[in-house]
C-alpha cells in the first residue's frame, strides 16, 4: 500500500480508537478494549516501521539530501491570501523518526499496560485517554504548520492532564495533574507569543516556507526582523525565545520543571509513555524543527539554549542523587536527559563540520525512549510486587524479579554510558559535539554524566541488592505477568541493539548524511567517569551500610537542599499564594462577586423587581382608574395639539 | 333660537359632558355609572343637534347621527343590564370595587 | 331677548341641575328619577330648537325605553334601597379635578372659534324629509347604516337574551 495512505492511517488509527472507547466504552468489555487498543497501535507501530524504511530507503532520498515529502496539506482557516492555518501530514528524516519511537513505546505500553492496569474501575477510559494521547503526540510530529503543532501541543497537555489526573479520587493526583497543566499553559502563552511574532515577521505560518523565508540569504524578511532591538538581542531571536519558552515548558527545563515530578502520581505505563520518552521530547522536537532558523539567523537563541539546557542538566542530577522515591529519581533523570538533548541542540551549529550537535540530539532522543521507558516499565514491576514507590520496602528483590533485574540493569547500563549499550554512543555523540564548540558546558556535560551513572545505580542497588536477596515465595510475580514481561525484554534489545544504527546517515541538520566521529581516545574519559560513578554506588549501597547517611549528614545542608529540591517548589508556592492570590487573585474575588455580581447583576434585577412592584398597582382592576388615567391622557394630548395649533 | 349664540348651546353640552364625566369617575353603583354614561351620550346629541341647526341648516347629517346615537345607546343599554344582570347572579353585588379581578 | 331665549336658558339651568343631581345623589333610585327629568328637559331643548322628531325620538326610546330598563334593572339587583359607600376622597377630588380641568379647558376652545354658518336655504327637518333620506339609495342616502343598525339591534337583542339568561343547570 502507498506511503502517503499508510501515513494517514497511522495518524488516524489511535484517534478512531479513541472515540470507539470513549463513546461505546461502556458496552464493552474491559479486555476487549485492551486488546482493541493494544492491536490498534500494533498496527500503528508497524505502519511507522514500514513508511520509515520507504523513506530512508525508497523515496526519501533526492541528490543524496533527505528531504520533506508532504503526504497531505489543505487549507484550514485562510486569514487573508498569504496568512493561513493549514493542516497536513509532512514525512521528514525526523519526523519520521519520531513517529517510530511513538508508536514503538506505545506498542510497548499499550501491552503493559493489560496486565499493570487489570482490574482497574477505567480500564476503558485508561486506553481511550492512551489512545487521544497517541494520535496527539502523532499529529504534533507530522505537522505542517506551526500553528497545527500548536492545536496538537495543546490537545498532548490535554491527554497529559487526563492520564496524570487518572486516580482522581487522590487529592495529590488532582493537584498534580493541575500542576502539569497549567505550568505547561503558562509555558504555551510563551509560544503562542512567539508563533504570533514569527508570523508577523515573516508573514507565513507553513514550517519550510518560514525557515525559507527567514533563512535565506537576502531574504526581505530577515533584516527588519533581525535588527539588534530589545536588550541586545533581535526580535526574532525574542520570538525564537518565545517560542522555546513553550518547548521549555513541555520539556522540564530550569525553571518551568517543576510539573515533571508531581507527574508521576499517575500510573507508571503513563509515565513511561508520556513523561519519559515522548511527550517531554515535543520541546527538544520543536526547536529541532526551527533549527535552521535559530542556527542561521538567531545564534544568540541558541546559546541561551544550550546554557540553559546545561544548567538544567546539572541541577536535576543533583536533586536526583537525593530522592527516595523510584519515581522521582527517574523522573529527575529525564529532566537531566532532555536538557543533555537541548544543549546538544545549543552548542551545534549549521553546515559541515559543525552539525554534529543536531544529530547528537536525535540520537539521543532515540536511544534515551528506549532505555527510559525500560526503566520506568521495570520500576512499575517492581512497584507492582511491593505495592510501594520507596526504596526502603525494597532491597534484594533480584531474584524475587529476574527478568525485571536483567533488563533494569541493561537500562541503567546503557544510561551511565557504558559501551557498546546504546547510551554509550549517543552522549558520546554529544559529548563530543560539546567538547568542539563550548568548552565549559563540556566540562559541566561530563561531570553530570558521572552524577548519572551515579545515582542511576545508587537505584539500581538500593532496589535489587543492599539486602540478602528475597526468596521466591511460590512462582514469585513474574510468571503471571507475561504482558509486562515482553514489552522489558523487547525495549532491553533496543536499549543494547539501538546504538548500532549509523544514525548520522540517516538524520542531519541539512539532510545531507553525516558520519558521527569515534574517537577511542576521546571516549575514555567519560567511560572512565561514568564507571567511576558506577563503583562509588556499588561501595554506598551494594551492600548494608551507613556510610551514606554519614555522608549525608557531614554535608547536610547541601543534603537537606537537594533532597528538597532547593525550594523551587516552595518558592513557587509561596509567589502564587502569597503574591498573586492576595495582590491579585482576592481583590479580583472581591470585585467579580460584590461589584459584579452584587451591584451590576443583583442590583438590576432588585431595581427591576422594585420598579415593578411600584408600577404594578397601576393595573388595578378598576375600571374608573383607568377612565381617569385615559381622560388625563386625552386632555394632555389635545392641550398640546390645540395649543400649537391654534 | 337664533339670538342664542351657538357657543351657549355648546357650553351646555360641555357642562352636561363632563358632569357624566364625573360620575363615571365617581358612582359605586355600577347602574348608576350606566346612567352617567347615558349622560355623555346625550350631551353628544345636543351637540349634533345644535351644529346642524347653527352651521349646517341645508342638510340633515346631525339630525341622523344623533337618530343613530340613540338607537345604538338603546342596543348597548340593554347589553350592559344583561351583564350587571348576570354579575349580580354570580358575586352578588353590583360594587363596581368588586369587578377588579383583571389585575396584577 | 325674546321668549325662547329665556325659556332655553331656564331649561338649560334645569338640565344642569338635574344632571348634577343624577350624579351626585347617594340614592339610586333617585339618581334614576334625575335622569329621567333631565332627558326630558333634553327634548324640550330639541323642541324649541325645532327638531320635532329627534324630540319624540328621545322620550319615546330614551325616556320610554332606557329609563324604565335602568329602573327594572334597579330593582332587579338591589331593590333601590341600600346605599354605597362613597369612594375615598383622594378619588373623588382626583375626578373632579380632571373634570374641571377638561370643563375649563372645553369652554376656552369653543369660545376661541369662529362660527361660520352656511348660509344657504335651510331644510326643514319634517319626518317626511328625514324619511326619505333616510330610506334612499342616492348619495347621501342612509338606507346602508339603517339595515346596519336594524342587524345591530338583533345582535343586541338575541346577546342580552344570551347572556342573562339562567343557566340550566340551576
Amino acid at each position: 500500500m502507498s506511503y502517503d495512505l499508510s501515513s494517514e492511517i497511522i495518524l488516524f488509527l489511535p484517534l478512531l480508537s479513541f472515540l470507539v472507547l470513549s463513546l461505546f466504552g461502556k458496552k464493552i468489555k474491559p479486555e476487549i478494549s485492551g486488546i482493541i487498543g493494544t492491536m490498534i497501535l500494533a498496527i500503528v507501530a508497524f505502519l511507522s516501521l514500514y513508511v520509515a524504511f520507504g523513506y530512508f530507503f525508497d523515496f526519501g532520498k533526492v541528490d543524496g539530501v533527505y528531504v520533506k515529502h508532504i503526504v497531505t496539506q489543505f487549507s484550514w482557516l485562510q486569514f487573508n491570501e498569504n496568512l493561513s492555518i493549514d493542516m497536513g501530514i509532512v514525512l521528514d528524516p525526523i519526523s519520521v523518526m519520531m513517529l517510530i519511537v511513538i508508536s514503538f513505546v506505545s506498542f510497548m505500553v499499550h501491552l503493559y499496560s493489560l496486565n499493570y492496569m487489570k482490574g482497574e474501575d477505567r480500564f476503558t477510559m485508561y486506553y481511550a485517554y492512551l489512545a487521544l494521547f497517541s494520535f496527539s503526540m502523532l499529529g504534533l510530529v507530522v505537522a505542517v504548520n506551526l500553528f497545527q503543532m500548536y492545536m496538537f501541543w495543546e490537545l498532548v497537555g490535554i491527554s497529559s492532564f487526563l492520564l496524570i489526573g487518572f486516580y482522581f479520587t487522590k487529592p495529590s493526583a488532582i493537584a498534580a495533574a493541575k500542576k502539569a497543566f497549567i505550568v505547561t499553559r503558562f509555558a504555551d502563552l510563551g509560544f503562542l507569543i512567539g508563533i504570533l511574532m514569527l508570523s508577523y515577521g515573516a508573514k507565513t505560518l507553513d514550517f519550510f516556507v518560514l525557515i525559507e523565508r527567514l533563512t535565506a540569504t537576502g531574504s526581505p524578511y530577515i533584516a527588519s526582523f533581525t535588527a539588534t532591538s530589545f536588550l541586545g538581542l533581535s526580535t526574532l531571536s525574542w520570538a525564537l525565545l518565545l517560542v522555546f519558552a513553550g518547548g521549555a515548558g513541555k520539556s522540564a527545563m530550569f525553571p518551568l520543571h517543576i510539573w515533571l515530578p508531581d507527574a508521576m502520581e499517575g500510573p507508571t505505563p503513563v509515565s513511561a509513555l508520556i513523561h519519559a520518552a515522548t511527550m517531554v521530547v515535543a520541546g527538544v522536537f520543536l526547536v529541532a524543527r526551527l533549527f535552521p532558523i535559530f542556527a542561521i539567523s538567531a545564534p544568540d537563541a541558541l546559546h541561551i539554549i544550550a546554557y540553559i539546557g546545561a544548567f538544567t542538566a546539572l541541577f536535576a542530577a543533583i536533586i536526583a542523587t537525593t530522592q527516595t522515591d523510584i519515581k522521582r529519581v527517574l523522573a529527575y533523570s529525564t529532566i537531566s536527559q532532555i536538557a543533555f538533548m537541548m544543549f546538544a541542540l545549543g552548542v551545534s551549529g549549521w553546515g559541515e563540520g559543525n552539525n554534529e550537535g543536531y544529530t547528537a540530539s536525535m540520537f539521543h532522543l532515540f536511544t534515551h525512549a528506549f532505555f527510559k521507558a525500560l526503566l520506568f516499565l521495570g520500576a512499575g514491576a517492581v512497584i507492582h510486587a511491593v505495592h510501594s514507590n520507596e526504596m526502603k520496602d525494597m532491597g534484594g528483590l533480584r531474584k524475587a524479579l529476574p527478568i525485571t533485574h536483567i533488563t533494569f540493569l541493561m537500562a541503567c547500563l546503557a544510561i551511565a554510558g557504558v559501551p557498546p549499550f546504546a547510551g554509550f554512543f549517543s552522549k558520546e555523540a554529544i559529548l563530543s559535539a560539546a567538547y568542539n564548540a563550548n568548552l565549559p558546558i563540556f566540562y559541566v556535560a561530563v561531570f553530570t554524566s558521572g552524577l548519572t551513572a551515579f545515582y542511576m545505580f545508587r537505584l539500581y542497588f538500593r532496589i535489587f541488592w543492599s539486602k540478602p536477596a528475597v526468596k521466591h515465595e511460590g512462582h514469585g510475580h513474574e510468571s503471571h505477568t507475561w504482558a509486562m514481561n515482553i514489552p522489558l525484554i523487547i525495549l532491553a534489545a533496543g536499549a543494547v541493539f539501538a546504538g548500532f544504527i549509523p544514525f548520522g546517515s540517516f538524520v542531519s541538520a541539512e539532510g545531507k548524511a553525516i558520519e558521527l566521529p569515534f574517537h577511542l581516545m576521546f571516549s575514555i574519559i567519560p567511560v572512565l567517569v561514568g564507571l567511576t560513578g558506577i563503583l562509588i554506588a556499588y561501595v554506598l549501597y551494594g551492600k548494608k551500610s551507613d556510610l551514606p547517611a554519614k555522608i549525608s549528614n557531614s554535608i547536610s545542608f547541601v543534603y537537606q537542599s537537594a533532597y528538597h529540591k532547593f525550594y523551587i517548589d516552595e518558592i513557587y508556592l509561596f509567589v502564587t499564594k502569597k503574591i498573586l492570590f492576595n495582590l491579585i487573585g482576592r481583590p479580583s474575588a472581591w470585585f467579580d462577586k460584590n461589584v459584579v455580581n452584587g451591584g451590576m447583576i443583583n442590583g438590576s434585577a432588585s431595581g427591576t423587581v422594585m420598579f415593578s412592584g411600584a408600577i404594578k398597582k397601576m393595573q388595578s382592576g378598576r375600571l374608573q382608574t383607568y377612565a381617569m388615567f385615559f381622560l388625563g391622557g386625552v386632555l394632555i394630548l389635545a392641550a398640546l395639539l390645540v395649543i400649537k395649533f391654534i | 333660537m337664533e339670538q342664542v349664540p351657538l357657543s351657549h348651546v355648546l357650553i351646555l353640552s360641555s357642562i352636561l359632558f363632563f358632569l357624566g364625566i364625573y360620575g363615571f369617575f365617581t358612582r359605586r353603583n355600577l347602574i348608576t355609572v350606566l346612567m352617567s354614561i347615558e349622560l355623555i351620550l346625550n350631551s353628544v346629541n345636543i351637540n349634533f343637534v345644535a351644529f346642524n341647526k347653527y352651521l349646517y341648516p341645508h342638510q340633515l347629517e346631525g339630525v341622523f347621527f344623533t337618530l343613530f346615537i340613540i338607537t345604538i345607546a338603546a342596543a348597548e343599554v340593554s347589553l350592559a343590564i344583561a351583564i350587571i344582570i348576570n354579575l349580580y347572579r354570580r358575586f352578588n353585588t353590583i360594587d363596581i370595587d368588586d369587578t377588579d379581578t383583571m389585575k396584577y | 331677548m325674546s321668549a325662547s331665549t329665556i325659556i332655553f336658558y331656564i331649561l338649560s339651568a334645569l338640565i344642569v341641575t338635574f344632571g348634577a343631581l343624577t350624579v351626585f345623589t347617594p340614592k339610586i333610585f333617585r339618581a334614576a328619577i334625575f335622569l329621567l327629568l333631565t332627558l326630558i328637559g333634553i327634548a324640550a331643548v330639541y323642541i324649541l330648537m325645532e327638531m320635532q322628531f329627534v324630540a319624540a325620538l328621545q322620550i319615546v326610546v330614551y325616556v320610554g325605553g332606557i329609563v324604565v330598563l335602568i329602573i327594572f334593572s334597579i330593582f332587579l339587583t338591589s331593590s333601590g334601597k341600600e346605599k354605597v359607600n362613597p369612594h375615598r376622597f383622594n378619588r373623588v377630588l382626583t375626578a373632579a379635578v380632571l373634570s374641571l380641568s377638561g370643563l375649563l379647558f372645553s369652554i376656552w376652545v369653543v369660545f376661541n372659534h369662529i362660527y361660520t354658518p352656511a348660509g344657504i336655504t335651510p331644510i326643514d327637518p319634517s319626518v317626511r324629509n328625514i324619511g326619505l333620506q333616510l330610506l334612499s339609495y342616492n348619495d347621501f342616502g342612509y338606507v346602508f347604516p339603517f339595515e346596519v343598525v336594524s342587524i345591530l339591534l338583533l345582535a343586541a337583542l338575541i346577546g342580552s337574551i344570551v347572556i342573562a339568561m339562567k343557566s340550566k343547570k340551576q
